[in-house]
């Protein structure tokens, strides 16, 4: 076990390399650089000025060179600065990153409680109405673009619609809030509930359908068929000793979907006007931050690395009967 | 024939012995005459159970219907993707964009008239009719779909299947490179290439290209796993210790033997992934990273519905491609599901 960890571990580092060089290249390789968009509408900067404008930035090496530098300064902790915000490009990233969570956590939370007991009906109701009806709902989940929904959602219900949910920001501009105050959290649910809505309909179907595959795996095994010949009654034969063995590939699952709590979603963050991890990136695309570019797509590449290691990891965990080599 | 061969054969049902399924050709032919027993192929097999599907059934008609309005539509549809229409003042009558120009002169631009008789979904913002745009967003939709999967089982065929059957260092790098690649978050990347595309001039017309060969080159990992991973279990059969034995070519071995084994499998991930393909496309359009205007597309039509007025006054044009891409991506996963419950009875119902 601790063998496999370490072999793994060293792996992901060697993967993570080949991701931060390509990040690289593709970022530096924008011919409208941070100073060319920046100074763009200024008519008094001379060529000059820009290259040294450069130089400061460190946008002047070529691409290899530049990238050895950034990953030696990485390695040392230095991230650099954002080009945009003039601040350290971690600074930047912890102020967003609190909101992206929050709602992908949240949100996380609502796809598991809603999917995992819904696919569970489903499997004890198989092949009924209940059961078809629930797999139709998952389809439509599985296949609706998040932002047709979106915009469904906000003509429904906002300002046009029937004018009873916000739909931008995450708390509205016109209150002031001292402190703490229950109205305060009131009003962020209250903007919350379409951008978690869509979320949470996305994303939901993955879980529901593999509770539901599982549980009818398990529900059909010989140990499930002893412990109803010997009497035990049926949710404890469904919650106990069905639903134990179907837990195993959902905890995997969960480690997997580690990275999207922090990615967000560009999409729906952008359509709801929320200013998290999403917007960011969007923003320092746009305008060619590469820093704060670099910093953020390694983040989340560092997660989706640890959060196949730690899905691994889980399986042998969960699993007894599974030994990693 | 008589009683007894019948009453020992097994009754034919969806999950019948391999020795039946593949009975030799001889005694398929007399099917009917012998006493309602019926003999399928494999492959005949899979289209029965997917015709007994009801969902996969709907799922085919309306890929169907949607292949037939976006590529026979325009046909029969007589407005062109770009033509601009223009009202006349003093006459009432409408006029195209390829009138003589004196009357468009005096003309007003049919910009946003809702839903009538000749524009059945009212017209653009530029005086476009919407159903014509509609047929040719879906086109483009259709298109990039079928190209990148088709692009990506390529790749991921001849990927997965040297990574499989050569194993040691090919799979090292080969596996390495998949790591790589879905390891690099997708929508920041997309953002990227899209800021390098406009920045290095690439025309509208040639953007959706290099859109199609990109999503190719990072969506091919998936269809390498999987063909990886049947032929380390299919190695080890016995026909394949057979193949060996006779001595056939590496190259004949991994691409006679094995991927047809792999067929069932790259079938259904192909459907499910062409779904995926086409929600992606559409949400990059959305995002302006995909087709770029003049030219329609489901995604960049949906993308009017940042125009607050758009979106309150005139669903007329953005609901309706939204409701094309909900369709079609459903009706791809509903067929999808079917062929894999169809391929792997044992799957049935899960």
């Amino acid at each position: 076990m601790r063998q496999y960890i370490i072999r793994r571990v060293l792996i992901s580092l060697l993967v993570l390399l080949g991701v931060s060089m390509l990040l690289y290249a593709l970022v530096r390789s924008m011919p409208a650089d941070f100073v060319t968009i920046s100074t763009s509408t200024s008519t008094r900067m001379t060529d000059e000025m820009r290259d040294a404008l450069r130089a400061s930035y460190g946008l002047d090496k070529s691409i290899p060179a530049g990238y050895v530098n950034w990953l030696i300064k990485a390695l040392q902790g230095d991230l650099g600065n954002s080009l945009i915000h003039a601040r350290p490009v971690t600074e930047v990233i912890s102020g967003k990153i609190g909101i992206t969570f929050g709602i992908s956590a949240l949100a996380l939370l609502f796809e598991l409680l809603i999917g995992i007991p819904l696919g569970i009906l489903a499997a004890r109701k198989r092949n009924t109405a209940t059961d078809y009806t629930i797999t139709i709902f998952v389809f439509l989940g599985i296949s609706v673009p998040s932002f047709f929904l979106a915009a469904l959602l906000k003509y429904w219900f906002g300002f046009y619609g029937l004018n009873i949910l916000p739909t931008a920001g995450l708390v509205d501009a016109r209150a002031i809030y001292n402190g703490f105050s229950i109205a305060k959290l009131l009003d962020y649910a209250r903007h919350l509930i379409m951008p978690i809505t869509v979320f949470t309909f996305v994303s939901m179907g993955e879980w529901l359908r593999y509770t539901r595959s599982n549980m009818i795996e398990t529900i059909g095994s010989d140990y499930v068929r002893t412990a109803r010949a010997k009497g035990v009654p049926e949710h404890k034969v469904i919650y106990s000793h069905a639903f134990r063995n179907t837990l195993i590939p959902i905890v995997t699952l969960l480690g997997a979907s580690l990275p999207s709590l922090f990615s967000g979603a560009i999409i729906t963050e952008n359509l709801f006007g929320i200013p998290g991890m999403g917007s960011m990136l969007l923003e320092a695309s746009q305008k060619g931050d590469v820093p704060l570019l670099m910093a953020a797509c390694m983040f989340l590449a560092v997660c989706t690395v640890v959060g196949y290691l730690i899905s691994d990891i889980l399986y042998a965990v969960v699993d007894p009967r599974i030994r990693l080599s | 024939m008589d009683n007894t061969t019948v009453k020992n054969r097994q009754p034919f049902d969806d999950y019948g012995s391999m020795e039946e399924a593949m009975a030799p050709e001889s005694f398929r032919e007399d099917k009917d005459t012998d006493e309602g027993q019926l003999f399928l192929t494999p492959w005949q097999m899979i289209i029965r159970r997917f015709f007994q599907n009801k969902l996969a059934v709907i799922g085919l008609v309306a890929l169907v219907v949607m292949f037939l309005f976006c590529f026979a539509g325009p046909l029969f549809y007589p407005y062109s993707e770009t033509e601009q229409f223009y009202f006349d003042k003093d006459t009432g009558e409408e006029l195209r964009a390829d009138s003589d120009s004196e009357a468009l002169v005096s003309s007003i631009l049919q910009s946003m008239i809702p839903p009538s008789k000749t524009h059945i979904l009212g017209t653009t913002k530029l005086g476009q009719d919407m159903l014509s745009r509609l047929m040719y967003g879906g086109r483009v939709s259709l298109i990039v779909g079928f190209v990148v999967v088709l692009l990506e089982l390529v790749l991921g065929i001849i990927l997965g299947g040297l990574a499989g059957y050569y194993g040691k260092w090919v799979d090292g790098v080969v596996m390495r490179l998949v790591d790589i690649i879905s390891s690099i978050p997708f929508m920041p990347l997309m953002l990227l290439i899209s800021a390098l595309m406009i920045s290095m001039g690439i025309s509208p017309r040639y953007k959706i290209y290099v859109t199609m060969v990109l999503l190719g080159l990072i969506f091919w990992t998936t269809v390498a796993r999987m063909v990886r991973g049947s032929i380390l279990s299919l190695r080890e059969m016995e026909f394949m210790q057979a193949a060996d034995a006779v001595g056939i070519r590496p190259r004949n071995k991994i691409f006679r033997h094995l991927i047809p084994n792999t067929l069932p499998n790259l079938i259904v991930t192909a459907t499910l992934s062409l779904g995926s393909i086409i929600l992606m496309e559409s949400t990059m359009s959305f995002l302006g990273v995909g087709v770029g205007l003049p030219f329609a597309s489901w995604g960049n039509m949906v993308s009017l519905v940042n125009d607050n007025l758009v979106m309150r006054d005139f669903p007329n044009l953005w609901v309706p491609p939204g409701l094309c891409i909900l369709v079609t991506v459903l009706a791809f996963n509903f067929v999808g599901d079917g062929l894999r419950d169809a391929t792997d009875p044992k799957m049935k119902g899960r």
